[in-house]
């Protein structure tokens, strides 16, 4: 070891710490001045056609007249259509999976293929509802074709996020019931359900959210885009919010793109009033408990 | 005599036994089928996917379209090339990415390595709000405010161009990319930490040579499913990129991605059962092979090469 040549150039290296930090800490920020810049550009483009009529006139073709009542009607079905369907099958999968699932090629199978379908394109949920709700089933351009085919996009997302939940659920709960002679569905219903529930809803409010900004699978299942009546049934035709933003932002005229940034506002008001109901929801359920 | 109170006993029980097995059994069976739904989807899928294209491949061969290097079966003169489709699609997967693998990973480990927890109870919430937002909003804000700021940098650009589109799928998956390296930068342990600092390293020293190495495959898992999800993307890069399936590089111009093609389709009036209509099929079709890969190799990075401490 030639240790006289050896310099730990400590001041170099410092510097080079700060520097690393600061683009790190820039990074960091850089998402969230992003945020706030399409927040504010967003509310202070729309906020001029923000008006009671705006929420209650349907679409028009004279930016002064239109509004987003069928829109907001049709997110409103489809969300609801979307929960019932999504709710039972995902946490009945979950339960599944985690409760009764022997381990076995099949189970794992049935793992690894919702981990994949979680990351397949909305897109391709939108050509698979296309071919099997709207034509084959004969569904048409309902929101029940809508609904079906969100439900089968987000599930992946319930069923991860309510098997999370399940799993959580501490050990001596089960063995407790067990012990009292309870049957294995006896202790899922009355004790981990309960437990677990505070989780499992937080989740799937958060995978509705989700489903009630899709726009491209909504698209190919053919909604249609100026509907001026609200949907009366789940066979109705339906548009919802982000087509309809969708439609007005793509058009040429800067009015359009001005009712399209209120039409986001709403959406933006809606997923925040999701978002916060399914933080409540879990504080209320948790000190239930 | 024993034997005999025994048997009355298990006999006395076995209506209500026998029952209780027949709602055990059945329940199991009901969540079975809940959980075979998610089998069924897929199946679906793929089902869908190959039917419908295998009409289109009877009458446009396999090789034409996977090395064409012209799309345009809307026009008289019908070319089936996929290439330029596939390269809209990967300039935006290539924009996007520059931008969001070295702001994500930046962050990720701002928030893993320097920020306090007062900091990080702040800034992940607003990552979540940020990965939250629908995207065609993505659409909107690339369309009204990033493309006009790229028309002033550089005149002449049209208003669809690539880079708009690029930009705003980048700043969709920042978040992606950050909370995933955040999760596998946070699992380094202490102990290794500790190790470099006690040889002499700085912080910086020990991040960049210790921690993001030894975390290399969960980074590199979140970036292959930041792509993954950039080549998925939809309404911002129909709203912002264009309708215009061309072979270039250049981020100035109109292109059209795979996915805004689908989407072009079935806006239109194209009948249902025709070639053209076909072709949504056959590209959705490529586009969900790349993707699945994708997200298999990213699985199988996670599996293979996690480094297992404890």
């Amino acid at each position: 070891m030639n240790g006289e040549h050896f310099s730990p150039r400590l001041a170099a290296r410092r510097r080079n710490g700060t520097i690393f930090k600061w683009l790190c800490f820039g990074a960091t920020i850089f998402a969230i001045v992003m945020l706030v810049i399409l927040l504010v550009d967003v509310t202070s483009d729309g906020l001029r056609w923000l008006s009671i009529d705006f929420l209650t006139r349907y679409p028009s073709r004279i930016p002064a007249r239109a509004g987003i009542k069928s829109a907001i009607l049709g997110t409103l079905w489809m969300m609801g259509l979307t929960a019932s369907i999504s709710f039972p099958l995902g946490v009945g999968a979950a339960i599944y999976l985690e409760e009764y699932a022997p381990a076995n090629w099949f189970s794992r199978l049935l793992q690894t293929n919702i981990a994949n379908l979680a990351g397949v394109p909305s897109i391709v949920y939108g050509i698979l509802g296309l071919t099997v709700f709207v034509r084959f089933f004969g569904f048409q351009r309902s929101v029940l074709a809508g609904a079906a085919t969100l439900s089968l996009l987000v599930l992946p997302v319930v069923i991860i996020a309510s098997q999370e939940a399940i799993r959580a659920v501490p050990r001596s709960l089960r063995e407790g019931a067990y012990g009292l002679g309870a049957t294995r569905w006896q202790m899922i219903r009355h004790q981990v359900l309960p437990v677990a529930m505070p989780g499992i809803l937080t989740g799937t409010i958060l995978s509705l959210s989700r489903a009630i900004g899709e726009t491209a699978p909504l698209i190919m299942i053919g909604a249609l885009t100026f509907i001026a009546f609200p949907p009366t049934s789940p066979m109705s035709p339906f548009t919802v919010l982000p087509i309809q933003i969708f439609n007005w932002a793509s058009r040429p005229q800067a009015d359009f793109h001005d009712l399209a940034a209120a039409a986001i506002v709403v959406l933006l008001v809606i997923l925040l009033a999701m978002n916060a109901t399914a933080i409540l929801l879990r504080n209320r359920l948790r000190k239930q408990l | 005599m024993r034997g005999r109170i025994a048997d009355s006993l298990v006999a006395s029980d076995l209506t209500p036994h026998g029952k209780r097995r027949l709602v055990e059994g059945s329940i199991n069976g009901v969540l079975f089928l809940c959980g075979l739904v998610s089998v069924l989807t897929t199946v679906g899928i793929v089902v869908v996917l190959i039917t419908e294209s295998a009409g289109f491949f009877r009458e446009v061969s396999i090789v034409e379209f996977l090395t064409g290097t012209q799309w345009s079966p809307m026009y008289s003169d019908q070319q089936f090339g996929i290439l330029p489709l596939l390269n809209g699609t990967l300039i935006i997967a290539l924009g996007s990415s520059l931008i969001a693998l070295p702001i994500g990973l930046g962050s990720a480990i701002y928030l893993s390595e320097y920020a306090s927890e007062g900091v990080r109870k702040r800034v992940k919430p607003a990552l979540e709000v940020l990965a939250g937002i629908p995207t065609v909003v993505y659409g909107y804000f690339a369309l009204t405010l990033i493309t006009p700021v790229i028309r002033t940098v550089f005149p002449g650009t049209g208003i669809f161009n690539a880079a708009s589109g690029a930009i705003v799928v980048g700043i969709m998956i920042i978040p992606m990319v950050s909370s995933l390296s955040e999760d596998a930068l946070s699992a380094v342990p202490r102990s290794l930490r500790a190790a470099a600092y006690g040889i002499g390293a700085t912080k910086v020293e020990v991040v960049t040579r210790v921690v993001v190495p030894a975390s290399l495959s969960g980074v590199a898992a979140s970036f292959i499913l930041a792509i993954s999800r950039a080549i998925g993307e939809t309404m911002a890069v129909t709203l912002a990129a264009g309708a215009t399936p061309r072979m270039t590089l250049s981020f100035l111009e109109s292109i059209q991605t795979m996915t805004a093609y689908i989407v072009q389709v079935s806006l239109g009036e194209t009948p249902h059962g025709t070639l053209e209509y076909r072709t949504i099929f056959a590209v959705g079709l490529v586009l969900f092979v790349i993707t699945l890969l994708m997200n298999l190799l990213s699985q199988q990075i996670t599996r293979r090469f996690r480094e297992q401490y404890e």
